[in-house]
Parts: structure tokens; sequence; C-alpha cells
């Protein structure tokens, strides 16, 4: 994990003890509302439905068992005991009052977290695989470049006030967890033809509004010039993005308007200027930071356990969630651990304060210390013996938390919706609880297979429900919650939009419609053909034909 | 759910600085989380005026942002027309399970 410099944490704290008499200065009225809004949305705290909600930064998804610890006790002391982990690998914390809230950022700057970058038209946190490091099929661990991103832009003066926020993803694998294409700026690592590292970087990719899939600006571009790259593009964005339009100042409508080829020119010609300048990256300083990282030491194993592959067999329930949750390891003997926060019936992304402490100490006594956040809403335990994994797989019963649903029709993600947010137009989360309740009774999980639902209350689609295979988007249709279905969406490496099957349908009608859409599948799909494949073969005909057949 | 018929009815919410809690504009002139506290109002004019009245305690910085909502009678009880008042009035509708509810202030 990377470990704070003096300057890191210096930084921090004289955030907090500006924003603590920001705070003061308007309780006692000397600023107004419309003073102090940007102020405080800079530290990450929004205004919501019915209380003050903090989104507190989690670096490319990577946190501590102290850090964790920590966001128990802010759950606890500040909140009503629990936390709602972010498609962004953030948390929310949704009933933060304002005049405890600089107490809570001075508590997380005390585990060198904070609030900077969860808000405002800045370069937002960096978002990464959160499988890196210990993935299997990784060229190169993409956090380092994350944080490279994270010290570059954070308050960087030229982009604070940007037409809109910006959203950066890497992955460091050839299988894109980091949903790279739906980003406004991508970059996926790969080797070229003489075997160096470097970046293809992708550009104008997005959701919201008008759902777009990222185009490659650079095939190849050199590691030492990453930022100075990425500094031209915000340069070109930063003047030609628009500012007219709230809906069309993300640079995707930029790169949509003037075509990839232009933006590609613009850049360079922007870049000719920077490229051989200081932002140039020293192999020293790449080191240096790599070095923060303070890598983990594990030991010398066995590959396999007999004992932990004969209990596979013998203990269904363990079985089922080694298949799902569990998967392999670039160190032999060792295994990653997905903990899925979709429980049945429960809301996504949802984490009590004693969950948050239980997987605290989890991850002390089975995985060196470190925790993962994914963009799936789920917790990640990276580092895990595979001789300890039937030892978390009892705690994690015992704790609510050994859901077997990775990657299934259980593993929903959904934003906060009405429930909680104030741009929301349809609720989320009942939807989703009320989903994975019906195949869960249903015992269908595993026998679909693959199947991402994902479900945004409102067209800013934090719920990514774009690229769902299958998307729900909550609209509202004169004071009623209506659901628009998409069919065949994917964030991943031939990332998609998903198209819209036909008329939305009522709140009460959103479960038997998508148990409609999955008895289509089941009937139609070849032996072994993953839902997305088959949507993407028979096209959504077949769907709507059975979907509205009733109507 | 059936949408409630229009109603002229209003009354003033906001949030309430300090915290961030969902109050309404009382008769007697404060802030109430409850809404059956609130004072409405049946015509153009007395909105105005409540919503006047309410937008110096966002001056004073009391509340923050003010606004009129229709609200009815139903079942003897005031209540918010609109799904999304009645959220911000009664809470979520899904609490996290396992996680006690602390009452409205």
């Amino acid at each position: 994990m990377y470990q704070y410099d003096h300057f890191d944490q210096e930084f921090v704290d004289q955030r907090v003890t500006q924003f603590r008499d920001q705070v003061r200065r308007r309780l006692t009225g000397e600023l107004s509302e419309d003073e102090f809004k940007p102020l405080r949305l800079t530290n990450g705290l929004y205004l919501q439905l019915h209380a003050y909600m903090l989104r507190v930064a989690i670096p490319y998804g990577t946190l501590s068992a102290v850090q964790m610890r920590m966001l128990a006790h802010i759950a606890r002391r500040y909140d009503r005991g629990y936390g709602h982990f972010t498609t962004r690998q953030n948390i929310q914390f949704n009933w933060i009052r304002l005049e405890d809230a600089p107490d809570a950022l001075a508590d997380l700057a005390s585990v060198q977290m904070h609030a900077l970058q969860t808000s405002g038209n800045v370069i937002r946190n960096t978002t990464a695989d959160q499988w890196a490091g210990v993935a299997l099929d990784e060229i190169e661990d993409p956090r380092i470049w994350c944080e490279i991103i994270r010290q570059w832009s954070s308050l960087h003066p030229e982009f604070s006030f940007l037409p809109r926020k910006f959203k950066i993803a890497v992955t460091g694998s050839p299988n894109d967890r980091a949903a790279v294409r739906v980003h406004d700026i991508g970059l996926r690592m790969h080797k070229n033809a003489a075997g160096e590292i470097g970046f293809e970087v992708i550009v104008g990719g997005g959701l919201g509004r008008t759902p777009l899939i990222g185009k490659t600006i650079a095939p190849f571009l050199p590691k030492q010039h990453l930022l100075s790259y990425l500094e031209a593009i915000m340069r070109v964005y930063n003047q030609a993005g628009r500012r007219d339009n709230i809906y069309k100042a993300r640079i995707k409508i930029l790169v949509h308007e003037i075509g990839v080829e232009e933006m590609r020119r613009r850049v360079e010609l922007e870049w000719e200027g920077l490229r051989d300048g200081r932002l140039q990256l020293d192999a020293s300083v790449v080191a240096d930071i790599e070095q923060r990282f303070a890598r983990p030491v594990y030991e010398k194993l066995p590959a396999d356990s007999a004992e932990v592959a004969l209990l596979r067999f013998k203990d269904k329930a363990f079985g089922r969630w080694m298949r799902a949750n569990v998967v392999p390891h670039l160190q032999p003997g060792y295994a990653i651990v997905n903990i899925s926060l979709k429980p049945e019936g429960e809301p996504p992304g949802d984490a009590s304060a004693a969950q948050m402490d239980a997987i605290a100490d989890l991850a002390d006594a089975h995985s060196l210390g470190e925790i993962r956040v994914t963009h799936a809403q789920n917790l990640v335990l990276p580092h895990v013996k595979i001789t300890d994994l039937p030892a978390i797989f009892a705690r994690l019963q015992h704790i609510g938390l050994a859901a077997d649903n990775i990657g299934q029709v259980g593993d929903i993600i959904a934003c906060p919706g009405l429930d909680f947010c104030a741009l929301a137009n349809a609720r989320s989360i009942p939807v989703a609880q009320r989903i994975s309740r019906h195949f869960a009774d249903a015992k269908l999980g595993a026998e679909i297979g693959d199947l991402q639902i994902k479900i945004s209350g409102c067209i800013n689609a934090c719920g990514h429900h774009h690229v769902g295979h299958i998307g729900i988007l909550g609209v509202d249709k004169h004071g009623e919650e209506f659901y628009q279905i998409t069919l065949g969406g994917s964030a991943e490496n031939a990332a998609s939009i998903g198209t819209i099957v036909g008329p939305a349908v009522a709140y009460e009608d959103v479960v038997g419609a998508v148990d409609n859409i999955v008895r289509t599948y089941l009937d139609t799909r070849n032996a072994d053909e993953r839902f997305l494949d088959t949507v993407r073969r028979v096209g959504i005909s077949p769907f709507k034909e059975r979907l509205y057949a009733a109507a | 759910m059936a949408k409630p018929a229009s109603s002229n009815t209003r009354a003033v919410t906001a949030n309430r600085l300090r915290d961030g809690a969902v109050v309404f504009r009382t008769v007697t002139g404060g802030w109430s989380s409850r809404i059956a506290d609130a004072e409405t109002a049946s015509s153009e004019t007395d909105a105005a005026r409540l919503l006047a009245q309410a937008e110096r305690d966002a001056a004073t910085a009391v509340v923050v942002g003010p606004y009129l909502i229709d609200v009815a009678e139903i079942g003897g009880e005031l209540r918010p027309t609109s799904l999304r008042e009645r959220i911000r009035a009664y809470g979520p509708t899904t609490p996290m399970a396992g996680v006690e509810a602390v009452p409205y202030l």
C-alpha cells in the first residue's frame, strides 16, 4: 500500500484545518450557502435528501485494515452505523451532520484518508483494477500510475475549474476489469512489439445522458510520457470543452463533435511543447513511488492444498463460494477472495460498522492487512493463503457476507437512487433487493451464470445501467416510477452500450420483466453460452417479443 | 401506487443547516422534522408569503434551500403528494438490515 510522505500528510491536514474554519463561518452565517457550497463539495460533502453525504476517496480502491476500521468508526460515530461502497471504489456516508464533518475529516486524515477529488469539476479519484498487483493476467501494477496521476492532478491549478468532472481509469491487464472504455480517459497497459510496456490511451468514453465508448487516441504511449500526454489532453479539453451546457460539457461530447482524428491532432500539437519538459517521468521518480507501496512479503507455499480441495467436495456451500468468489493469485499457494456485498435481498454495496471491523480483522489475520474495493461495489481480500480459505468462509458466514454470487444475477450494481440521492427520479435499491430476493428464492444464480444487472435511478448513470448485460434505468413518468430496460451492454474488453428493449415497465413489474428476460435466455442459449453472448447472437427481438407478448 | 389527486395545498420544506435534516416550516415560525407540524397554504398568495418567510431563515443560516411542496390530507394525516417528498419526510424505503433505525430528531 502507498504510504504518505511528509508532504502528503501536511497537505491533507491543512485541508482539514481550512475546512473546519469554513464550516464555522457557514454555521455563524458569515458565509452564504452559495459561497459555501463549492467549498464543501471540494471536501466531498454533498447535501442530499435527508442529510449531508460525505464521499470519502479510496484511491484506486486500495485500503488498509487500519483504514477500514476508521471507516467503521466514522459510520458509528458520525453516521447511522453503515456506509455505502460506490461504483467509483469510494465510500459514502449518508447521514453526516455539517457540524461533525470537520471532525470526521480529521479522523480520516489520521489514517491517510480524505475526501478530495470526490466532487466538483476536477480530475476525480482515479480508479483501477481491483485485483491490481495480484491478478494472474497482469502485465504491470496499474496503481503506481494511479498514484502518479493522483499526485499530479490533486489541486492542479490549471485543472481546478474544468468544464465538467473528469474520470480516469487504469488497467494493467489484458482483461479489462476497470471499465476503461467508459471513462473520460482510459489507460490500458500493454506490451508493444519490442516488449516494452506502455499505455493505450482511450479518450471520450462515458455513460450518463449520452453514453459513448471511448476511442483510442494513442495506441502506445511510452510510460515516461504519461503525465505530459495527459496534460496535453486536459489542456485541449479545458480550452475547447463546452461550458454553455452542462449536458454537453464532458470530454466525450468534444471528441464526438470534432472526431478522434482532430482530437488527436490538437493533443499532439499541444504535446509537442510538453513532452520533453518537466513532466517527463524519471525512472527514479517512478521507483520512489513504487517503493512507497511497500510490496507484500509472501511466504513460499505449495501451490495447492489437498485438504482444501477435499473440503470443496465435502462442503457444498464452501465449494459454491470457492467457485464463484475465489480466483487464482499470481503467487503460488495464495488466492484472491472476493467478498460479495450483495447478500440476498440486501442493499448493494452497504456494509455495517460491525461488518467493516470484521473484514479489517480478516485482512489483518489473513490478507497482509490489505483490502480492495471494486467498482461492482464488492470488497476483496487480495493476499489470502489457500489454506486459510475455510476459516475465512466460516467467518464471512458468521457476519452475513458469504454470498456466493460474484458476477451472477444477485451481484447487482445499484446507485443510491431516490431513497437517498437528490438527483434521482426513481428508486434503485429496492429494485435491486427485489430482483436479488426473487432469484435467490428460485436458486437460479449458478445455473444462469455470468449476468450483470446494473441499475441507475436517473440518467446520470451512477449505476452504469448502459453497460449492464441487463440495464435498468429509473424514470419519472407523471410522478410514477417507471424503469427502462436495456440488454447487451458491457464495460469489459468488447465494451458496448445496451439496447432499449421496449417501453418502460412500472416499479411493480420490474422483477417479472427481468425474470421473463432470463427465462428467454435460458430457453435460447447454446450450451455454456453466457447471457451477453446470447443477446449478441440473437439480438433483442426474441427478448422483446416474449416480454411484451402478454401486454 | 396511485398518484394522489393534485392538490393546491402547499407547505414549505428545507434542510436544516447544521445537520441537513429534513424540516418543515411550522405555524409558529419555527422548523419541525414532523410534517404534521407544517403550516399549510391553500392560495398562491399564502404560499408566496410562507416561502418568503422561509427564505429569510435561509439567509440567516437556519435552513438551506427552502421550497414549496404539494401536500394533502390523507387518512387524517398531512402527507406530501410526491414520492420524493414522502421519502424525504419519512426516510428511505429500504433501511440497512441489522442497523437500528435512528429516530428523526
